[in-house]
């Protein structure tokens, strides 16, 4: 999250002003401008939104993903960095499954690199949108981003803390704007080190207790992919760790819960919860788009290269 | 002239005549009338450095670096003599290999040690056959990078060793700890979603290798570029208590922390990783107080295009031969206050004596191995620069005190300024 609270606001009233905007005059902005979308994993929301903003700013995309490229052929990085930058692309919207690619990437060709997911290391445009959603559910708007803004919100993020990027991005922007972040779950997905990785962050082992300090929850599923031999027992997780309606109704009725998706039914969260009234979910997907429009646009900004 | 092995550091004169130390003589005392002369005035003459632990590459990986480029950079940094481990293609575990490595063919501009596989291709199953490596040139044994794991081969390979008088050199790290890891464990790298190597898994090893080393009489274990204090006051006990335990820090890991990662920088990638702030201050300390026998460099080339790649991926090792001596002045000697004689010791005689090379002094009879610098002249080192085929340092613009001028390896002029 290399944003500072300032250009925080700003991208957060970009994402206002563009949404608003009248779609043929913001099909203009970036008309025939290239950006490419080089994803290294499987994504659903994060790449679509991020198409259907370049596309609603009148950008031409173009995906490459690991399975259909030379990527597959054993191209590094670098040389497919350089590649698209030779096809004319200003913009590369990246996912990487190795944390810090998008540094190499931005070294590599010199272009913008716009952040889709690194490993474990970030999700800034998540974090953007569930700043938006939270701000939205508080009734305020991006107008009054700053560096108390959030104070009084108390955000839970429940579950495989270790392996996620979105938890790194939420942890390390909310604090900044007056919030405090509590960290919950199982000593093997959440190392004691993750307090370390800056102000108003705390971690609470118990999830009802986390859930009865926070008025946001945040919802994880385990990330199997990312386990690395780890061996969880599934069945306590979920005894210890799921959102279910008990829960929620005994120690956060009132909290909106929030979940970056995928969300795995029946492991993380229960359907009544994900699909229950205090759900948020919806509303973070659909934040994607004007998020992602007004970075496209920030980094598109400065004219044709 | 400083000679850390018997405490000299006086104005001397020194004589070279084939390949040995011929003469030290008060100023203008030798007479030697077709000798070439190197006038050394301001300068400080001091014996030949040893650096026992580099990686040349050869045999299989002349891409990276060759004999030739390594002690090229080696003579550039002022070694006369370098230790070459043996994880090349193919594993140095024959005596052949072992040969090979010593030929004139190879070109090289310091001597080289080979230092033989401790087990078969070092897959840490079955010893290979010390006394032909001994025979063959070997002047130890390990199986760096791959440490061994399993108690009774590590156990034999001590009990062997010992009996060759060979010591056995182990890269200490718990790998059943270490999987998918890429530098330190800790707050930073969770922030930047790496996966941590923990101080536990070199202590740990450590440890249970000292264990062994209780059990074998005459044993003699050298443990490779310490990096945690809880390592190094293990090897500071062990020693207290009687055992035959030498260790080596390199200068990275006394002039570096983790932070230096910030921003996934593969130039500060290797392994064992950089630590925290409170290990690079134990190095430290153990080199002052004397526990930590040698500098090592642990010069590990590897081309762009391998460093090049995300963090995780990019191979362990950064380069090292031609900052060693820069950086050991300029924070043991300059900030630290360290005397001369002291730095140039782990530089010099102590990792020979740690080793048991004949090298690193400039006694009488000796081999011909002196490096003449300025301790006072200040440079930037630029990687462009580097006499070494890659590039792969953290060092790079770095300013620093003490230059070579001259190296000489066995009487004969290697590198000169």
């Amino acid at each position: 999250m290399d944003f500072s609270v300032a250009e925080v606001r700003q991208i957060l009233l970009a994402a206002d002003a563009l949404e608003g905007e009248d779609p043929l005059r913001r099909m203009k902005r970036l008309a025939k401008r290239r950006v490419a979308l080089l994803f290294y994993e499987a994504s659903t929301r994060t790449r679509t939104s991020f198409e259907l903003a370049a596309k609603a700013l009148g950008a031409d995309t173009t995906l490459v993903s690991s399975l259909s490229s030379s990527i597959e052929k054993g191209e590094s990085l670098k040389d497919t960095g350089i590649t698209l930058k030779a096809l004319g692309a200003e913009c590369i919207i990246l996912r990487s499954p190795y944390s810090g690619a998008p540094y190499l990437l931005a070294q590599a060709t010199g272009l913008p690199v716009l952040n889709a997911g690194d490993g474990m290391g970030e999700h800034p445009s998540q974090a953007l949108l569930d700043l938006r959603t939270i701000l939205h559910l508080r009734g305020m708007r991006a107008s009054a981003i700053g560096e108390k803004c959030l104070c009084g919100v108390t955000l839970a993020i429940c579950g495989d803390i270790l392996h996620s990027r979105v938890a790194r991005s939420n942890a390390l922007l909310l604090p900044r704007l007056g919030a405090k972040v509590i960290l919950c779950g199982p000593e093997e997905l959440l190392p004691e080190a993750a307090t370390g990785m800056g102000p108003g962050i705390s971690i609470e082992r118990d999830f009802e207790a986390a859930l009865r300090q926070s008025n946001v929850v945040m919802m994880l599923r385990i990330q199997a992919e990312r386990l690395a031999g780890l061996r969880i027992d599934l069945d306590e997780y979920r005894s210890r760790y799921q959102a279910n309606d008990e829960r929620i109704a005994a120690s956060a009725p009132k909290a909106p819960i929030l979940h970056p998706g995928p969300i795995i039914r029946g492991m993380e969260i229960t359907s009544e919860v994900a699909d229950g009234q205090q759900s948020a979910i919806a509303a973070q997907v659909a934040n994607g788009v004007p998020i992602r429009m007004a970075l496209v646009a920030r980094a598109l900004k400065g004219g044709k290269r | 002239m400083v000679d850390p092995a018997s405490g000299l550091d006086a104005k001397r004169d020194v004589l070279l005549r084939d390949g040995k130390i011929a003469a030290v003589e008060h100023p203008g005392q030798i007479r030697a009338a077709d000798a070439e002369v190197f006038d050394a005035k301001e300068l400080v003459v001091a014996p030949g450095l040893v650096d026992i632990h580099v990686h040349l590459r050869e045999p299989g990986q002349g891409y990276k670096e060759t004999i030739a480029t390594g002690t090229a950079a080696a003579a550039a940094g002022g070694f006369s003599s370098v230790c070459a481990m043996p994880n090349t293609v193919p594993v140095n575990d024959t005596p052949e290999t072992t040969r090979w490595m010593q030929a004139p063919e190879r070109g090289a501009s310091a001597r080289v040690f080979p230092i033989g596989a401790a087990t078969r291709g070092s897959m840490g199953e079955a010893l290979t056959d010390y006394a032909a490596l001994k025979e063959a040139g070997a002047i130890a044994v390990t199986d760096d990078g791959k440490p061994i794991l399993a108690d009774e081969i590590m156990l034999e390979a001590l009990r062997t060793a010992a009996a060759l008088d060979l010591p056995v050199i182990q890269h200490a790290e718990d790998t059943r700890q270490t999987g998918g890891c890429s530098m330190n464990a800790g707050a930073l790298a969770f922030r930047l979603g790496l996966r941590g190597m923990t101080v536990e898994a070199e202590s740990s090893l450590v440890e249970r290798d000292l264990n062994l080393l209780k059990q074998v009489k005459r044993g003699h274990l050298h443990v490779a570029h310490l990096s945690t204090k809880k390592a190094l006051d293990a090897v500071r006990a062990a020693r207290r208590s009687g055992l035959h335990v030498t260790c080596e820090v390199t200068p990275h890991h006394f002039a570096l922390t983790e932070e230096r990662v910030r921003l996934y920088d593969t130039n500060a990638k290797m392994n064992p990783p950089l630590r925290a702030e409170s290990d690079r201050a134990a190095m430290m300390e153990g080199l002052l107080d004397g526990t930590v026998d040698a500098i090592a460099t642990d010069h590990a080339p590897h081309a762009a295009h391998e460093k090049e790649q995300e963090f995780e991926r990019a191979p362990n090792g950064v380069t090292g031969l031609e900052t060693a001596l820069g950086l050991a002045i300029s924070i043991l000697h300059v900030r630290h206050k360290m005397p001369l004689a002291g730095v140039l010791g782990l530089l010099s005689s102590r990792p020979a004596q740690a080793l048991g090379l004949e090298c690193g002094t400039l006694a009488l009879g000796a081999a011909g191995d002196v490096v003449v610098f300025d301790p006072e002249e200040k440079w930037v080192f630029r990687a462009a620069d580097s006499r070494s085929k890659s590039k792969n340092t953290p060092f790079d613009g770095w300013e620093m005190q003490g230059r070579v001028r001259l190296t000489v390896s066995e009487g004969r002029v290697v590198f000169k300024a």
